[in-house]
């Protein structure tokens, strides 16, 4: 595990490895500035929960083809954030500290097609990507923190094999 | 007043939820320059808590504390939802659903996630190892592997129009598929 590309790596390309993610931003921003990143999570969460986005059963529906729901939600959203990317683009839209809003390109690897296989065997089972594992939790389904911890303790087994799994 | 309120209080239409989803993406972009996802905090977490000299783990997580922030949030907004703007009566489901589900024992629809799959006593079965530990385990370390969720690449990386995401959002309904239908129904009946 010492000679690798991680630590071959900057700051920010090691920060934003294998993830989408990303704090593109320069500016430091104090913790009570951080609180709006938290009113849209408090949105988010409650959109979840009154679409059933976090429901077991819709789940289950979406991959047993009886249900148009979880498609439709999906399929909305990707328009409506394609639609948004490509104005931000077009229209050279700043954030509101002023900042360029940059795109970055993915680069793809097999873990795109292993990982996500994965992912999805996981998904089914859960009936919980992981936004609504932390959706489900506030709900009051306690217990599905023990799928949470689960799930932390994948990515770190992932961090501790990366080097080794095919990519 | 007493009709919003019933509106507000009853499911969501999809495309409702799925407009308010995709807005979450440019939301994020103009209100600080930070990309839409969630997994990553699973990440984050390792590198704040146990980044134990792994390379992987080993970048300055501070400057992704808005995104915990943002699923701080996302638990309350869940509380506030569940406790305050929901009507009290079973969850929609398909019959052929139901009718399989009835088999193996569950029929409480009455919350979001099944308690009679998804509870304590459960935990130390066999099928909890599944449910819980194997299952989570396998979206935590499939994120990343695949370099990350629905959120990450189905919605922010489809949103950008990169093809990567696109093929991981295909196995991630491949892989959901072959579990939904051949692997869960196996599971339920441990």
């Amino acid at each position: 595990m010492q000679q690798n590309i991680a630590g071959t790596l900057g700051e920010y390309e090691n920060r934003s490895l294998d993830t989408i993610c990303v704090n593109d931003s320069l500016q430091k921003e104090s913790w009570v500035a951080n609180i709006k990143y938290g009113v849209v999570g408090l949105l988010f969460g409650i959109v979840f929960v009154k679409a059933e986005v976090i429901s077991w059963f819709r789940i289950q529906e979406m991959f047993r083809l009886e249900s148009f729901h979880m498609y439709g939600v999906i399929g909305v959203a990707v328009i409506v954030g394609a639609i948004s990317v490509w104005a931000i683009k077009r229209f050279g839209i700043k954030s509101i500290g002023g900042e360029h809003i940059e795109f970055h390109d993915k680069k793809f690897n097999k873990g795109q097609i292993y990982g996500a296989t994965l992912f999805g065997l996981g998904w089914a089972i859960t009936g919980a990507c992981p936004g609504p594992l932390f959706a489900q939790i506030g709900t009051g389904a306690l217990v599905i923190g023990v799928t949470l911890l689960s799930a932390i303790a994948g990515t770190w087994v992932y961090g501790y094999f990366r080097e080794k799994l095919p990519h | 007043m007493f009709e919003l309120i019933n509106l507000v209080k009853s499911p969501w239409h999809w495309s409702v939820a799925g407009i308010l989803v995709g807005l979450t993406v440019p939301a994020l972009l103009i209100l600080g320059n930070k990309h839409f996802g969630i997994s990553a905090n699973l990440r984050h977490a390792c590198a704040a808590c146990l980044p134990a000299n792994i390379p992987f783990f080993n970048y300055e997580w501070k400057k992704e504390v808005w995104n915990f922030f943002f699923v701080g949030g996302l638990v309350l907004g869940a509380f506030l939802a569940a406790q305050f703007l929901q009507t009290s009566g079973p969850v929609d489901i398909h019959p052929n659903l139901a009718n399989d589900l009835a088999q193996s024992g569950i029929t409480d629809y009455s919350s979001l996630v099944p308690q009679q799959l998804f509870n304590l006593e459960n935990l130390f079965t066999w099928k909890g190892l599944f449910f819980f530990v194997i299952g989570g385990f396998l979206v935590g370390f499939g994120a990343r592997y695949a370099g990350g969720c629905t959120s990450g690449h189905a919605i922010s990386g489809l949103s950008n129009l990169q093809w990567p995401s696109l093929v991981a959002t295909i196995f991630f309904m491949v892989g959901g598929f072959v579990s939904a239908n051949l692997i869960v129904p196996f599971l339920l009946n441990l």
